[in-house]
């Protein structure tokens, strides 16, 4: 290696090149490796909720249909998008980073974050509108449809809507620990702490995005979509 | 070659699409992206036909479907090492385990009776 040691580059990764380490590749790879098990905790976090709802929605199946077609099926469309566009911007900030342009990283760090503020304040307002209409389990729960009537099966609808707050919460939650982790990812940036040979935490909480758009890309068909058409006309 | 700084690290794990840092051509996130609305906005109008129990089916393969593309692309496990890509299976894995076979025991309850009852 002695002949690459007046390539700058070489230089620029040894001042980020833990002394454990072989070399930055290794380095990258074993926290990549870490930040897929902590993944993997989250998958079996958000699983025993899913599992929650599949079992629930196999005992009580007309009151999840009744209950899951009081949600706006154009709001969770359009938030999806949002939230999909936001993983775009997110994944064009690790592509900047790893060419080391650090503009170019600022600029899709703080889309990515309007992104998943649009998201959160979309969801607030989906909250605000389920609240007002009695939607929120507990001693003033109603469900009712348009029209006003009971929703079938309504003594278990409370179900549906206790899974829906649990996972949609648990999922805001995730992001709104995302948007803290993003301000300092920026803050981190504009001082250009990041370059190709290392911009670690860029890549990692890349993939921690990610996973939270995914999680919610199964949100939306189970919550929103799957009993859509089998409810009472 | 310019973004093959450091390429020789790269040598030794991952494919031949590899090469240095992960720089991935900016035209497939612009195609995943596409294929992740597009996708989105099919699961939508599908939910309003009635395709009675294929409904939910449907809507998980989509929804597969778009999580793959976000895994594999987004998020780079095509370009990953082998012990990432272990990693994420394995994880699919324990979630398969989870909600496959506990449904097993609940979907199929009600197919026989219990003996003795």
């Amino acid at each position: 290696m002695a002949s690459h040691t007046a390539d700058p580059q070489i230089e620029a990764a040894h001042t980020t090149l833990q002394h454990h380490f072989e070399d930055s590749e290794q380095q990258k790879d074993a926290s990549t490796v870490g930040m897929w098990l902590f993944l993997c905790t989250e998958v079996m976090f958000f699983g025993g909720l899913f599992l929650a709802y599949f079992v629930y929605r196999q005992w009580y199946p007309s009151a999840f249909a009744a209950a899951s077609n009081n949600t706006n099926l154009i709001i969770g469309a359009t938030n999806t998008t949002v939230l999909i566009c936001s993983s775009l911007t997110m994944a064009l900030a690790v592509r900047a980073a790893a060419m080391g342009k650090k503009n170019l990283i600022v600029l899709f760090l703080i889309l990515t974050l309007l992104l998943g503020g649009t998201f959160l304040g979309v969801k607030a307002y989906e909250y605000h509108d389920k609240w007002v209409r009695h939607e929120v389990p507990g001693h003033n729960f109603n469900c009712t449809d348009e029209a006003g009537k009971p929703c079938t099966d309504a003594g278990h609808t409370p179900l549906f809507f206790a899974l829906y707050f649990g996972m949609t919460g648990l999922h805001a939650t995730h992001m709104i620990v995302g948007v803290g982790i993003i301000l300092f990812l920026i803050a981190q940036a504009r001082k250009g702490a990041y370059s190709p040979e290392w911009h670690t935490p860029v890549e990692l909480f890349g993939l921690y995005w990610h996973f939270v758009d995914i999680v919610w890309i199964f949100l939306f068909p189970l919550l929103y979509l799957i009993d859509r058409s089998a409810a009472p006309k | 070659m310019a973004n093959n700084s450091g390429a020789q690290h790269g040598s030794g794990h991952a494919g031949p699409l590899h090469a240095g840092p992960h720089v991935v051509p900016k035209r497939l996130y612009i195609a995943v992206f596409l294929a992740l609305i597009v996708l989105t906005w099919v699961t939508t109008f599908v939910s309003t036909v009635d395709l009675g129990r294929w409904n939910i089916f449907v809507a998980l393969a989509i929804a597969v479907c778009k999580a793959s593309l976000v895994v594999l692309f987004f998020m780079h496990v095509w370009y990953s090492t082998r012990l990432t890509k272990m990693i994420v299976v394995a994880s699919m894995f324990w979630l398969f385990l989870l909600l496959f076979l506990t449904m097993a025991d609940f979907w199929s309850r009600t197919l026989m009776g219990v003996p003795g009852r």
